[in-house]
């Protein structure tokens, strides 16, 4: 975990301040909402449909008790007993108070928390692999870097003001679990043939509006080269970037307008340009940076110990273990992942007694630190395989051990119409009713490995371009309409998914949904062919046909 | 729905002036009394854009108080009752669409 120094807590404890004051000035009358609005979207605050909403970021997914009490306490105090962890590694309240806010941020900013970067025309919070430093099909730590662009880039003055936002995501293993052609811009950490470490660099991913796929443009940068190749797609971007249309002002649309080539070109050129004068990665300020990660203090186990083989008897158990638990890098350690995703309820929705609960668990078996991931979910990182039928005993009693990882009701999904301004429909209740119709575990499993994604609307916050199935809320007539796709992957592979016709009503889609299924079990090839492939291998066509033969 | 911030000030129904309270973010009404309530039963109802136009005015003179005001659609029940007139207004008036997460009492 990364541990902040004294030039962080000075330059968090000021924003706090200044935030305060800003406030203080809009509830004074001194600021209109037109001069205010900026100044709290910089903090992370909207203001939604009933409330305003508050965004914490959760750099690389990477969490300590200590935060996960703090955000506990913040829920209760300044809250509705709360949060919703998002898709993007961040924490969102939506019952905040603007006159109450300044006290949460300063409660926030004691444990290391902010709403920085978490909206406005910057280079937002990096998001990276929620395994990050503890998979074992790692190259290194992405982290390390994530760290190293952020303090590079957090309020850099020619890097604030960027045509639109600009989001970064880095992951350091394959398969990647941090989505990152989704992102403006992807790093993969990679080793070439002598072993140097480096990165393939991608731009212009993004989902929303336009949906495109990141474009690879360096296949390896050396690491050293990092920072300056960074600025360099930056700058370039910068300067050509559409300030005249808010629509086409992300830099994929750039990419895409330009061409991969060329805007690899323009890169390649102004990155050689001011090679002279950019900031080199050198090993000295990596190791600086790597050496304020405190890695936990591992014992040196075996791998399956007695204990494990014991809890196994347990068949409920062992039903969680196979689903939740994957294997960590140092042996005798497993990393859990615990599924905010329960029956009927808002997928990444997590109390402030649950998020206690986790606090003290992370302490008592996890080296005080928690993840979250894309997917809505969290996890405890580094847990002995020895006390993982204890730990599980502690989270099934607060209904935390879901075994629904990866499978048809692990649904990722936006506020949507229920909460958010922007949203042309609900996503929460579809998801709810999603859930309810597949409750059955047995049945999940029979479906197996199947990822849905409901977004509000089409600025995509729910990811359903990238979802096994998309569901997108559309508005007709003013009611609610839901376009389904089918076959989208956020993987290493990555693909959009393909419209199945037009929108259906708000009341047909767990239907569809079903239906979906259904002709997924007759069509697959094997049992264990997931259904994903199965789309890709048969088409659209049939799923088509089921679906709009029956409506 | 349609984003209110775009649509274009043309009325068909009737409408009551909302927005969201500065200082928490409420949903507030412009009230029949003079002055905003939370309640819409106690909204004031307007059916013409040239009085809509005027009270959006006046709120744009309340920044202090409120923020984001509109007209919003809202429909009158048979028995005169001030209803919400799409989904979107009703949610901001009654919250989500689902039970909130389960917070233990006491906490
Ligand atoms: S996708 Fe649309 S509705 Fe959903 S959170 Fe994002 S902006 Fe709101």
């Amino acid at each position: 975990m990364y541990v902040y120094d004294e030039f962080d807590r000075t330059l968090l404890n000021e924003r706090v301040a200044e935030f305060r004051d800003q406030i203080k000035r809009r509830l004074s009358g001194e600021l209109t909402e037109e001069e205010f609005r900026p100044l709290r979207l910089m903090n992370g605050t909207y203001l939604q449909l009933h409330a305003y909403m508050l965004r914490i970021s959760i750099p690389y997914g990477t969490i300590s008790s200590k935060q996960m009490r703090m955000l506990a306490y913040v829920a209760r105090r300044y809250d509705r007993g709360y949060g919703h962890f998002t898709t993007r590694q961040n924490i969102q309240f939506h019952w905040i108070k603007l006159e109450e806010l300044p006290d949460a941020m300063a409660d926030l900013a004691s444990v290391g928390l902010h709403g920085m970067q978490t909206s406005g025309n910057c280079v937002r919070n990096i998001s990276t692999d929620q395994w990050a430093g503890v998979a074992r099909d790692e190259i290194e730590d992405p982290r390390l870097y994530a760290e190293i662009l952020r303090q590079h880039l957090t309020i850099h003055p020619e890097f604030s003001f960027l045509p639109r936002k600009f989001k970064i995501g880095v992951t350091g293993a394959m398969p990647d679990r941090a989505a990152v052609r989704m992102h403006d811009l992807g790093l993969w950490l990679k080793r070439s043939e002598t072993g140097e470490i480096g990165f393939e660099v991608a731009v212009g991913g993004g989902l929303g509006r336009t949906p495109y796929l990141a474009q690879t443009i360096k296949p390896f940068l050396p690491r050293r080269d990092l920072l300056g190749y960074v600025e360099a797609i930056l700058r370039v971007y910068n300067q050509y970037g559409r300030r005249d249309n808010v629509w086409k002002a992300r830099i994929k649309i750039l990419v895409h307008a330009l061409g991969a080539e060329k805007f690899a070109q323009e890169v390649e050129a102004e990155f050689q340009s001011a090679k002279e004068y950019s900031p080199v990665l050198d090993d000295t300020l990596i190791a600086e940076i790597a050496g304020r990660f405190a890695y936990p203090d591992y014992d040196k186990l075996a791998d399956n110990p007695a204990e494990l083989q014991a809890g196994f008897r347990d068949e409920r158990f062992r039903a969680w273990y196979f689903n939740a638990v994957s294997p960590h890098r140092v042996p005798g350690y497993a990393i859990v992942t615990i599924s905010l995703k329960p029956e009927g309820m808002t997928p990444g929705d997590c109390t402030a007694d649950k998020m206690e609960l986790l606090a003290d668990l992370a302490d008592r078996y996890c080296f005080g630190e928690l993840r979250n991931g894309h997917e809505q979910n969290l996890c405890l990182p580094s847990v002995r395989q020895r006390d993982l039928h204890e730990l599980w005993l502690k989270l099934d009693a607060a209904e935390l051990a879901l075994a629904n990882v990866n499978l048809i009701t692990d649904i990722i999904a936006c506020p949507g119409l229920d909460y958010c301004s922007l949203a042309n429909a609900r996503a929460i209740p579809v998801a709810m009713e999603i859930t309810r119709r597949f409750a059955n575990l047995e049945l999940q499993r029979n479906i197996g490995r199947l990822h849905i994604n409901i977004s509000g609307c089409i600025n995509a916050c729910g990811h359903h371009h990238i979802g096994h199935i998309g569901i997108l809320g559309v508005e007709k007539n003013d009611q609610e309409f839901y376009q389904i796709t089918l076959g989208g992957k956020a993987d290493e592979n990555a693909r959009l998914g393909t419209l199945i016709g037009p929108a259906v009503p708000y009341d047909k889609v767990a239907d569809i949904v079903e239906d979906i299924v259904a002709a997924y079990i007759e069509l697959r090839a094997r049992p264990d062919e997931i259904f994903v492939d199965t789309v890709k291998r048969v088409g659209i066509q049939p799923f088509k046909d089921r679906v709009y033969a029956v409506h | 729905m349609t984003s209110p911030l775009d649509q274009k000030l043309r009325i068909d129904g009737p409408v009551a002036i909302t927005a969201n309270r500065l200082t928490d973010g409420a949903v507030i009404h412009r009230a029949r009394q003079g002055g905003w309530t939370t309640d819409l039963a106690a909204a004031l109802v307007v059916t013409t854009s040239e009085e809509a136009i005027a009270l959006l005015k006046e709120a744009a003179g309340q920044g202090t108080l409120v923020v984001g005001d509109y007209a919003a659609p809202v429909e009158i029940a048979v028995d005169g009752k001030i209803l919400p007139g799409n989904l979107r207004e009703r949610i901001r008036c009654a919250g989500p669409t689902f039970e909130l997460p389960r917070v233990p009492v006491g906490v």
